[in-house]
């Protein structure tokens, strides 16, 4: 067996958590090790989500996790919350997604814009894993340009009818509720953007796996179809009110996926450096070259820094002062610099780093999507550039 | 069921150890702590047979400094009810004072059962379980692998050598559990959250000083690097050539 991951910490940072958040932390690294580090590589080359884990992550909290206890959530800090992300993203960016995917993106939007009623009847179901949601924002033709959406919800006496077309939806073919994002009024409003939740069993609706991926290969991700899908009256989130609504959902995940790349550069780091000392080259460990010397201490520098400005994000966060410019600033530099060290490690790997039997290789593949989704690296410098000028590049 | 476990903080066997400047003990900086292995298995038995029994109290006792608290509270963290912190200001290096110091807070606390690791994989003693089953006068199985408790009394399975034997005793008693009793639980999030709130009392005690002593502590030799000779059926003839002439086995 591999020997157990200790992590990275050159500055000592486990020093600056609680005991309770190493626990957190602790019990969903061994969990990584024992359970998805054995099967990982099988299902992305294989193209499955390992849907088996799904109950095992339920059963340990991993759900919504910084959500109340009243809906069966852990309840706990947003430090503890993004340590589950870098844990799960130290197995798999896909694994990660799933999580960050049914709390932030499903579960979140329920809390924060539902009725008491939807989060006693979604909530619970949700964080126990016998309900698995999925996000329906980007479409299309829309990505980057969300507000643009063309995807309508008209009322009618009953309640909605919903027709349109979202893509890339993680979660979308496994998922038993969607969350849809849709225009009520006309399309050049993005004030009119409104929150539903629809069981994907209601007529009309259907999601179709996206072939073809070579990133993300452990994971669910599908085109979602509404066709005439009517919806009763308590199918809207009532509290959603505009485009604001999904990007404050967004503004949770990408704070999670910040943390996340922090997981998965540390994988990648600590295969660097045990294959580093370990494989031989003109009579030495390639270690002992200056040329794989400077990419180990760069990669060392750049995780270090990135876990500090995580851990820095996640007190703000649980002040209340986290902005998401910050958090757009977060996750810009942290999965950067995960695929730069993700290829660098492949690169130190040298072919053997192209094997599934290695972890480099997966986690590139895998960041390059983390890289555009939840806002491309691109559009979080725009919004740091209109942070810092006041003036709007976007169009 | 009233069950007691007795626990140990101890060194993670991953984490790399440093041997103090006094040549007598760990340097502790950086050296991540943990439930010692053997008595998880002891704790997830312990809840089983709660749970099973659908009543009943699982307590934790540990002996030793303040940072065993962290500890008890993973124990907690997976369900247990409350834990006792036998506080000393460092860890104790003889079993016997370890045993007395367990047994005088076992005493009249009138436990069904006393569950211990069969070892704690710091100092590979095996003897405090037997030691405090011994002072406690009460019957003791070590290393059980299989435990069926009804009706007052108790059947484990103990894997000896060339097979399995077959004990009964009555309760309570003391137990010592070996790996493949059961597979631990992850402590849950709501279970670490739920930890902080149990009940962890914190007794100062002062074991005695014991027969033994720590003279010195050594790293193991550092491993040579392996060698491959080569591959298929070609390198035999110099396998066995090398394992003759330079590794002397043949």
């Amino acid at each position: 067996m591999a020997p157990k991951f200790q992590g990275v910490d050159f500055y000592d940072v486990d020093s600056l958590l609680s005991e309770e958040e190493r626990a957190v932390r602790d019990t969903v690294r061994s969990w990584i090790d024992e359970r998805v580090m054995p099967i990982i590589g099988e299902h992305y080359v294989e193209g499955r989500f390992p849907k088996q884990l799904v109950p095992q992550m339920a059963e340990l909290g991993l759900f919504g996790a910084n959500l109340p206890e009243e809906y069966g959530c852990a309840g706990l800090n947003n430090v503890a919350y993004g340590l589950i992300m870098q844990e799960l993203e130290r197995g798999d960016s896909g694994v990660r997604s799933f999580a960050s995917v049914q709390g932030a993106l499903v579960m979140y939007p329920i809390y924060a814009f539902g009725s008491d009623e939807q989060k006693r009847r979604w909530l619970p179901p949700m964080a126990a894993g016998a309900v698995i949601g999925c996000f329906g924002l980007t479409e299309p033709d829309y990505g980057s340009n969300p507000g643009g959406m063309i995807t309508v919800a008209k009322e009618t006496k009953d309640g909605w009818v919903l027709n349109g077309a979202k893509m890339w939806i993680t979660n979308g073919s496994t998922a038993q509720a969607a969350i849809v994002w849709a225009k009520t009024g006309k399309l050049d409003d993005v004030n009119s953007i409104r929150g539903f939740i629809v069981p994907t069993d209601t007529k009309g609706f259907s999601a179709k796996d996206q072939k073809g991926k070579l990133s993300l290969r452990a994971s669910d991700t599908s085109e979602l179809v509404l066709q005439d899908v009517c919806l009763p009256k308590d199918a809207l989130l009532p509290k959603s009110a505009g485009l604001k609504s999904p990007l404050m959902c967004l503004t949770q995940a990408r704070y999670g996926i910040a943390w996340g790349a922090v997981g998965a550069a540390m994988a990648c780091y600590d295969e660097a450096v045990s294959y580093a000392k370990n494989r031989l080259m003109f009579g030495k460990p390639i270690g002992g070259f200056q040329l794989q010397q400077a990419r180990l201490a760069e990669m060392l520098t750049e995780i270090t820094k990135a876990q500090l400005l995580c851990l820095q994000l996640g007190r703000l966060k649980d002040q209340g002062k986290a902005t998401p410019q910050q958090v757009s600033l977060a996750k810009r530099n942290n999965v950067s610099i995960a695929t730069d060290v993700a290829r660098e490690t492949r690169r130190l790997l040298g072919a053997n780093g192209i094997l599934a039997e290695y972890q480099a290789m997966r986690h590139l593949a895998n960041l390059e999507s983390v890289y555009t989704y939840e806002g491309t690296h691109d559009v979080h410098t725009l919004i740091l550039g209109q942070e810092i000028t006041g003036l709007n590049a976007f169009n | 069921m009233k069950i007691a476990v007795c626990i140990k903080r101890v060194p993670d066997s991953e984490t790399r150890v440093k041997i103090a400047a006094d040549g007598k003990s760990l340097d502790e900086a950086g050296v991540k702590f943990i439930l010692n292995p053997y008595d998880e298995f002891a704790v997830e038995e312990g809840l089983r047979l709660k749970e099973k029994a659908g009543t009943g109290e699982v307590v934790v006792i540990a002996l030793g400094p303040p940072a065993a608290q962290e500890t008890i509270r993973t124990a907690l963290a997976m369900g247990v009810d409350r834990g006792v912190l036998l506080q000393t200001p460092g860890l104790h290096p003889d079993g016997l004072e370890t045993a007395k110091a367990l047994a005088g807070e076992l005493k009249d606390a009138a436990f069904d059962l006393v569950l211990f690791g069969k070892m704690a994989i710091d100092d590979y003693n095996h003897q405090v379980g037997p030691m405090v089953a011994e002072l406690l006068d009460l019957p003791c199985v070590t290393t059980v692998a299989h435990l069926e408790i009804a009706g007052g009394k108790g059947t484990a399975e103990r894997e000896i050598e060339g097979g399995v034997e077959v004990v009964e005793f009555p309760l309570p008693a003391v137990l010592t559990t070996d790996k493949g009793l059961n597979e631990p639980r992850y402590p849950a999030l709501k279970g670490i959250m739920a930890a902080k709130k149990k009940p962890l009392d914190i007794k100062p005690t002062a074991p005695g000083p014991g027969a033994l002593e720590i003279l010195s502590l050594t790293l193991p030799p550092e491993r040579q690097a392996g060698k491959i000779v080569g591959e298929g059926s070609a390198a035999v003839t110099e396998l066995v050539r090398l394992l003759r002439e330079e590794a002397k086995v043949l």
